[in-house]
């Protein structure tokens, strides 16, 4: 019994933040769906989190394919390298790496950024001048971050596969000897719609996750810098185990038997 | 006193955060046209009081009265039209540091009241006069603002959409005497001016002489005394006496308040 209420008091804990992060996407998508619109800031949210990612999410890819290249012929060597690594490099990077480490790293970029903007909003009142105003918090502030994450993040896992099959190429073509264009032809050969469909796919709700636990968490932040502080913590950890915990749960959906 | 309905009726109001009650029961009536203030220790309740009848925070239990109109329970577009009847300044003015002073100001014009951008420009241009603030300050970023000039901005824009009803949330805290009766003359145009109703909280004496008609002393979550200004001298309450002479003994102690 001293054993089991700990862990009911935890569970129930769990059920109850559970229970209210859903009601507020809930509430988010909705007023997503709902007018007023706001263009300015949907674009302003969209410049911020597709433009200024590139350079971060274009590294990344760069690197990750150059590496995925490199550790592949170690283990393919013996066998039909050339066609092996051209495959890994693609499916890889389409499938997995592009969407996940995008994820990821906008995760740390913008969730964070979002976490710190609305926290403060929160702790020095502007949330609650918002809504004297006769605005909708959640119109204003939480619509806006949803729909340009949703809309970006594959738009930026588009570059970030192009960037990374390109990486894969680099090292084979420039440091193994291959062929470029067997290279380029094996790639194109094993790439099926479906693999950058899922990725795409996966790159939208991760971009969708991002924003809404960069809002939830600063929404209800309190506690002045501090507050802000734990919150912007708290959006990147649960937003970077989501993104995992949900790259699992969609490769089941598309790829799982 | 109170002829007709009055604008503003509490009826046992209770509020707690968890373990912590901070309202017990608070009773209290405005009417249309009054300036009234609420004093009370630091903590003791003032700033939740204000959100209550606002709508910021809703209540445990307890009735709200707006125009004789029950707001406690009322669903969110009959909430944002009673909302259109408020302005308020916040403690820090809640200035959305997002934008230039100009577009705070006329936040509400634009947002709620959908109005052109160049002709709410020109209102919040005579509400910046109105409150001693020239059209060059309008292009400046809240940040750049000292105290005093972020109060009055904050005035400025609690005025704009020329509310029924406005609220001071510590108006002259944090700024220096002088500062502060220049902030409490101009609250008393504003409010003169647009014939509203005022309730301000604060714990300076000297600025709830000035801007009252009638002063309420919250004090362990209700109200323990309300009267007309005059009269808080021979008021006859020991917690009264003790709050506004500044006394470190006597029945209100240091750790509660
Ligand atoms: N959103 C909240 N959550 C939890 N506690 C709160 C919240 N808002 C206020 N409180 C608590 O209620 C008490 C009264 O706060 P407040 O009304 O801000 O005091 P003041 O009279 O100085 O304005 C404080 O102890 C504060 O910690
Ligand atoms: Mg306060």
């Amino acid at each position: 019994m001293p054993i089991l209420a700990p862990i009911g008091r935890v569970f129930l804990a769990f059920l109850e933040a559970t229970g209210r992060l859903g009601r507020f996407a809930i509430t988010g998508v909705s007023h997503c769906a709902r007018p007023p619109f706001f263009p300015r800031l949907i674009g302003h949210q969209m410049v911020e989190i597709g433009y200024y990612s590139l350079p971060v999410v274009g590294l990344t890819a760069i690197f990750t394919g150059m590496v995925l290249a490199l550790q592949s012929y170690t283990g393919f060597a013996r066998f039909n390298a050339e066609s092996a690594i051209a495959a890994v490099v693609v499916l890889s990077i389409t499938r997995e790496l592009g969407p996940v480490l995008a994820g990821l790293m906008v995760a740390g970029r913008i969730g964070a950024a979002m976490a710190a903007e609305i926290g403060t909003m929160r702790v020095t009142e502007q949330i609650d001048a918002l809504t004297t105003l006769s605005t909708n918090p959640f119109k204003y502030l939480v619509a806006p971050r949803l729909i340009a994450g949703t809309l970006m993040l594959p738009c930026l896992v588009v570059v970030a596969d192009i960037i990374g099959v390109f990486g894969g190429y680099l090292i084979s073509v420039y440091k193994l000897g291959f062929n470029p264009n067997t290279y380029l032809k094996l790639t194109w050969d094993f790439l099926e719609p479906l693999d950058v469909i899922s990725g795409l796919v996966k790159a939208s709700v991760f971009g969708f996750l991002v924003a809404l636990m960069g809002c939830y968490h600063g929404y209800h932040s309190k506690g002045g810098a501090q507050g802000v502080g734990l919150a912007t913590t708290n959006a990147v950890v649960s937003a970077s185990i989501l993104i995992l915990a949900f790259n699992y749960i969609i490769t089941t959906l598309f790829f799982g038997t | 006193m109170t002829i007709g309905t009055p604008k503003i009726a509490l009826r046992n109001l209770h509020k707690r955060f968890g373990e912590k009650r901070v309202l017990t029961g608070v009773d209290m009536d405005v009417a249309a046209g009054e300036s009234i203030v609420v004093i009370g220790g630091s903590g003791s309740g003032k700033s939740v009081l204000i959100k209550n009848i606002m709508g910021l925070l809703q209540p445990d239990e307890g009735s709200i009265r707006i125009d004789g109109e029950e707001v406690v329970g009322m669903g969110t577009s009959e909430r944002e039209r009673v909302m259109r009847k408020f302005g308020m300044l916040f403690q820090g003015a809640g200035l959305f540091d997002s934008l230039p002073v100009w577009e705070n100001v006329a936040f509400g014009l634009i947002q709620a009241q959908g109005m052109a951008r160049d002709e709410a420009k020109t209102i919040a241009h005579e509400k910046m006069a109105q409150v001693g603030l020239g059209e060059e300050i309008g292009v400046l970023s809240p940040a750049e603002l000292s105290g005093g000039m972020k109060k009055r901005v904050g005035l400025a824009r609690a005025i704009a959409m020329e509310p029924e009803i406005i609220f001071f949330d510590e108006p002259t805290t944090g700024l220096d005497p002088i500062m502060g009766d220049i902030i409490n003359e101009l609250i008393i145009d504003c409010v003169k001016e647009l014939g509203a109703t005022a309730l301000t909280i604060t714990h300076d004496m000297a600025s709830a002489r000035k801007i009252g008609d009638r002063i309420a002393m919250l004090f362990g979550g209700k109200i323990i005394w309300d009267g007309p200004v005059a009269e808080i001298e021979r008021a006859n309450n020991p917690y009264v006496e003790q709050f506004i002479n500044g006394l470190a003994e006597g029945p209100i102690e240091a750790a509660t308040a």
